[in-house]
């Protein structure tokens, strides 16, 4: 389980993230939402010490990651997280097959005979057939380029996985397609899911619990379903996708 | 005025301090993780094998010119092209051979090595090495040091040869000194301590352009945009800091008795 309490960061002089408080539970599917700025890449980012926090407390499992320094340590903690860019960040000096197996050279002990057969079983986890592999990064649709960060992810079997927006950019039916492997994995590997996201279809479709982030602070958590009734005007709007709501206002004031 | 003086000594101040700290996380990662070996050696081919050809051309023409303008001063004044073998190897060796090396080697593979991983920087690709278990200054930054270190010295090395042969062909061909007088006139006036002498500066270079080209990469932020700056800053910091240290290097080195 990883639990947020009042974590703090700041860029300059922005305060990025006041106070979040989140829980994650294990084995579940925790979507965070916001709009652009909001901090949900930032948050993620703490999580597994890509950043370091202002303040405030990270559990994973009882161990405050914010207060790990050495590299080590901090090197330890990531094998157990996956993290899926938002961009795919695939290495563009590298095919897709040395994309997918980059990762178990450095965190397990797979043999090299085994990689060719994990590059298969992955690729074909995430939709993509076996050819692919031979290709380069620059080659790919920005669908595909997603399912193999996918599959880079997948390779190296995480406990937790981190989406960051995984369905921006994509067409309708690439976003279901993203969305339906995300659950996929959840109730195949039994992964705990973190997804950042603004796409309101995909978040409804795949999460056990969600959380709404508004200038930075965890403004609602809860299920899917208190998100379609709640009250709160600011998670209204956002839910609706409508222009007219408090969040406008407040961007007019500024 | 201040304002302007104190940005832009902090922003100095901000990169020598980066610049250290990324070394000492070189010297940390060298001992405490497995040495990229395959990394290193792909490097060396692209820095040092592919920037042989340019440094050749280079150094040819240096020496070929180097010798036109001694032959024909010597001549205008002692009315004998003679020293021109000394005066071309003496040049090279010592001070042209590192410094044109190190400018080349910086502008071709110090801004590609900026610009990659700074294109890397800007796309994600940094922290997804963090993500996968290893980390941008053991994957990137000391395979790239290696290959600058290693092939550096060697590239200088083919350098004054391209350079003497050059200053060979102008001297013998066209100034019409005996080839024998222009190899006694190196063989004769050299000793090891020149050598010496510009492979100290060849490796005190090579280890400033890894330095200046990877950190420039590695802080690289803002887009394509920010890649550009980065790689334009990368390149000019180096070819500033060849020249100065140039400078200081000759300075201490003879100094020192080489």
């Amino acid at each position: 389980m990883i639990e947020i309490k009042h974590l703090k960061k700041v860029f300059g002089s922005k305060q990025v993230l006041k106070d979040v408080n989140l829980t994650i539970p294990k084995g579940k599917t925790t979507c965070i939402l916001g709009g652009s700025g909001s901090g949900k890449s930032t948050t993620i980012k703490c999580l597994i010490g890509l950043l370091q926090a202002d303040g405030g407390q990270i559990l994973v499992d009882g161990k405050d990651v914010t207060k790990i320094r050495s590299e080590v340590e901090l090197a330890r903690l990531r094998r157990r997280f996956g993290y899926l860019f938002q961009e795919g960040a695939l290495f563009d000096s590298m095919s897709v097959g040395e994309n997918v197996t980059f990762g178990l050279k450095y965190l397990t002990n797979v043999p090299v005979k085994n990689y060719p057969k994990i590059v298969r079983e992955k690729l074909a986890l995430v939709g993509l057939r076996e050819d692919v592999a031979k290709l380069n990064p620059s080659e790919l649709s920005g669908g595909m380029k997603k399912r193999v960060s996918l599959a880079r992810v997948l390779a190296v079997e995480p406990e937790v996985i981190l989406y960051d927006e995984p369905t921006t950019g994509l067409d309708p039916i690439m976003s279901d397609i993203i969305s339906d492997l995300i659950i996929d994995l959840k109730n195949k590997l039994g992964v705990t899911s973190v997804v950042i996201t603004h796409d309101m279809r995909s978040a409804f479709k795949i999460a056990d619990q969600i959380a709404f982030l508004y200038e930075g602070n965890i403004l609602l958590c809860g299920t899917p379903e208190e998100f379609r009734t709640t009250d709160n005007p600011y998670v209204r709007q956002f839910v609706e996708g409508s222009s007219q709501g408090p969040i406008q206002m407040k961007l007019m004031k500024e | 005025m201040f304002y302007v003086i104190g940005k832009y000594i902090t922003r100095i101040l901000d990169e020598i301090g980066g610049s250290t700290k990324m070394i000492g996380s070189c010297l940390f990662w060298l001992t405490h993780a497995r040495f990229e070996f395959h990394q290193a050696v792909t490097q060396s081919v692209i820095i040092g094998v592919e920037s042989l050809g340019v440094t050749a051309l280079t150094s040819l023409f240096t020496g070929m010119v180097l010798a036109l303008q001694a032959g024909n001063t010597i001549g205008n004044i002692f009315g004998d092209p003679i020293f021109v073998g000394t005066i071309v190897a003496f040049s090279l060796i010592r001070e042209l051979g590192p410094v044109l090396t190190s400018v080349v080697v910086s502008g071709r593979a110090g801004a590609a090595v900026t610009a990659q991983i700074g294109t890397m920087a800007v796309t994600e690709q940094l922290d997804a090495l963090y993500t996968l278990g290893t980390n941008p200054i053991r994957f990137l930054v000391i395979p790239r040091m290696f290959a600058f270190i290693f092939t550096m010295p060697i590239l200088t090395l083919f350098s004054n040869l391209f350079g003497v042969i050059g200053g060979y062909l102008v001297a013998v061909y066209s100034l019409g000194v005996p080839s024998e007088v222009y190899f006694s006139d190196i063989t004769t006036f050299m000793d090891p301590s020149d050598f010496m002498h510009g492979f100290i500066k060849t490796f005190v270079f090579a280890f400033m352009i890894g330095t200046v080209c990877c950190y420039k990469g590695i802080s690289t932020r803002g887009g394509a945009e920010g890649v550009g700056k980065s790689t334009t800053g990368a390149v000019v910091t180096t070819i500033v800091l060849i020249l100065v240290l140039d400078y200081f290097l000759t300075a201490i080195l003879t100094a020192l008795g080489l």
